[in-house]
């Protein structure tokens, strides 16, 4: 039996991630390039993978019309607050120094063919795109401007909820939010909301679900509660399509599902249609 | 481990720990919204259903008084028995009872009747059906909706202040708070299994949290605090509602004889001062 005790060398593989991009939702495996070249989006099943912020803005905004706000805006620890892994504070400076953004949205003035917006783009690498009080001042302040401005306001959204590490006054940005959309809404302008992948909790129950008209890119996660939260309070597995662009569709609480490359032009068409 | 005691709080009573809270406001004994409609206001009668899909019985409304005024009362339902915990999914409500309350303050609105608010819920009901009708929309609903109303809001959080459950009707002119109740973003139990990866550390996590009436006090969440019976609220029921009572009267006496759109610019600019740490 030697030739079953004699080992062949192993084969040094280097791991799956460092060669391929592996499609989250259908598990397939492309080139790195491949992933790349065709904007994040997954050549076999069409999820449309998360953009970094810059690149979203660049990919909606008429090119040089961009103008950044309230950067200034940043978070607040005012509960200085820590866990098992460390301090918040410790964490977010870490996070700003690597991003070199200084909040969880981008907001800024620009045009979308030619359509004067206040644009805000969530950044989900942000501290998982959470709502902080930071993030609820930008809005609140966003919407403002836009009602000074007569400007839409148009707000892609990523987000895992409201940040706990800001205690209860990151729930009150849910309220801050709402209520500046509201006045916005009040003062006869539009709100187009996007919810990309992934859009939850907090961030859902509050300014992303609140859009005049809802949108929203092939196989996001769009929801309230967590998968497991809801499986293990209701004791039954969820359709695997549970959460997604096409099941919030289905059930009426989303306008619209539009491709990457049409998306820039379907909100200039109907920012047009509304006279803006 | 991180839960310290202070020696005293305010007021002087012993001091309790975050999780000491937790527990108090969790118990089952504490008085809940049929306490509340029999002790704090007189002539209660309830109205039922969304008119789109059905009545949730995790949130209570009707019409009733409090002292010389007629107001609409909410509020989530735990229940007492068994049965009625069931019944009401332990005060989770689903969209139909937000929806449900946003029917009915719209109502209370035209004639300029007061709305008050119970909120006493673990948060919004995680379930299949309530994603389905739009949980996260019926809450962001909520939340635009009593921004913006057009009479009086007085909200009193009275056991559990569940995140965006108990949000979605705790937006008002006044906000109180029952000593011994919490009101959070989340759950002790959810923050420790996400930042601690171990449900065990809930303590710690309240701790951090700040959740008690103290806390929300000096971040400037709340108004006021409404001072409970010795041991509790759930060592008289009676005596806490009192409390609650004289609390609610003062805050609506307060409020009614103000204009309508004075009412909503204030009300706006206290939700707009909410955590504004970076100056204008």
């Amino acid at each position: 039996m030697a030739w079953f005790e004699a080992k062949a060398e192993k084969p040094k593989i280097p791991p799956a991630k460092a060669l391929w991009a592996i499609c989250p939702k259908c598990k397939s495996h492309f080139e790195k390039s491949v992933w790349k070249s065709n904007n994040s989006i997954c050549p076999k099943c069409n999820y449309h993978g998360r953009l970094a912020v810059r690149e979203r803005i660049a990919q909606t905004a008429d090119e040089g019309t961009f103008a950044e706000v309230y950067r200034e805006v940043s978070y607040s620890d005012h509960l200085r607050f820590h866990d098992a892994t460390g301090d918040y504070r410790t964490k977010v400076e870490a996070t700003i120094a690597k991003l070199g953004e200084t909040e969880s949205i981008v907001m800024g003035t620009c045009e979308i063919e030619g359509h004067p917006v206040m644009l805000g783009v969530m950044d989900f690498s942000f501290m998982g795109g959470s709502l902080g009080t930071g993030t609820g001042e930008r809005i609140a302040r966003a919407c403002e401007q836009a009602v000074a401005e007569r400007r839409p306001l148009v707000i892609f959204s990523a987000s895992g909820g409201a940040r706990m590490h800001e205690g209860i006054l990151s729930l009150m940005q849910m309220a801050k939010t709402s209520a500046a959309i509201g006045r916005l809404k009040e003062a006869g302008l539009p709100y187009i909301s996007v919810c990309t992948d992934p859009t939850t909790g907090g961030v859902s129950a509050s300014f992303a679900m609140l859009g005049d008209i809802n949108l929203t890119e092939p196989r996001a996660l769009i929801g309230f509660a967590g998968r497991r939260v809801i499986e293990n309070t209701i004791h039954q597995k969820l359709p695997d399509d549970f959460q997604t662009s096409e099941y919030l569709e289905k059930h009426g609480f989303i306008d619209r599902i539009v491709e990457r490359r049409d998306m820039r032009g379907f909100i200039a068409k109907m920012l047009g249609f509304w006279g803006f | 481990m991180a839960t310290k005691k202070t020696a005293k709080a305010p007021g002087g009573r012993p001091g309790l720990t975050a999780w000491d809270k937790v527990r108090l406001a969790r118990d089952a004994r504490r008085p809940h919204i049929f306490d509340f409609i029999a002790n704090v206001c007189s002539d209660f009668e309830e109205l039922h259903g969304d008119r789109l899909v059905g009545d949730d019985r995790a949130l209570v409304a009707g019409f009733g008084r409090i002292g010389p005024h007629r107001v609409l009362v909410l509020g989530h339902h735990k229940g007492d028995t068994v049965e009625e915990n069931m019944e009401s999914n332990f005060g989770m409500a689903n969209p139909d009872g937000y929806r449900k309350a946003m029917r009915l303050a719209k109502l209370a609105e035209r004639f300029r009747l007061p709305v008050v608010t119970f909120v006493d819920t673990p948060g919004a009901y995680p379930g299949r059906e309530a994603e389905e009708r739009g949980q996260a929309e019926a809450i962001a609903k909520s939340l635009e909706f009593f921004s913006g109303l057009r009479t009086p809001v007085v909200v009193v959080i009275t056991g559990e202040g569940g995140s965006g459950g108990a949000l979605a009707i705790a937006v008002g002119d006044r906000v109180l708070m029952m000593e011994n109740a919490i009101y959070s973003v989340i759950s002790p139990e959810g923050c420790a299994g996400i930042l601690w990866r171990d449900g065990r550390e809930a303590p710690a996590a309240a701790e951090a949290l700040k959740l008690t009436a103290d806390d929300l006090l000096k971040l400037g969440a709340i108004d006021e605090i409404v001072a409970e019976p010795a041991g509790g609220a759930q060592k008289n029921r009676r005596a806490a509602c009192a409390n609650v009572r004289k609390a609610v009267l003062k805050a609506l006496d307060g409020l009614v004889d103000i204009p309508a759109d004075r009412l909503v610019e204030a009300r706006y600019a206290k939700i707009r001062a909410y955590g504004n740490f970076y100056g204008k």
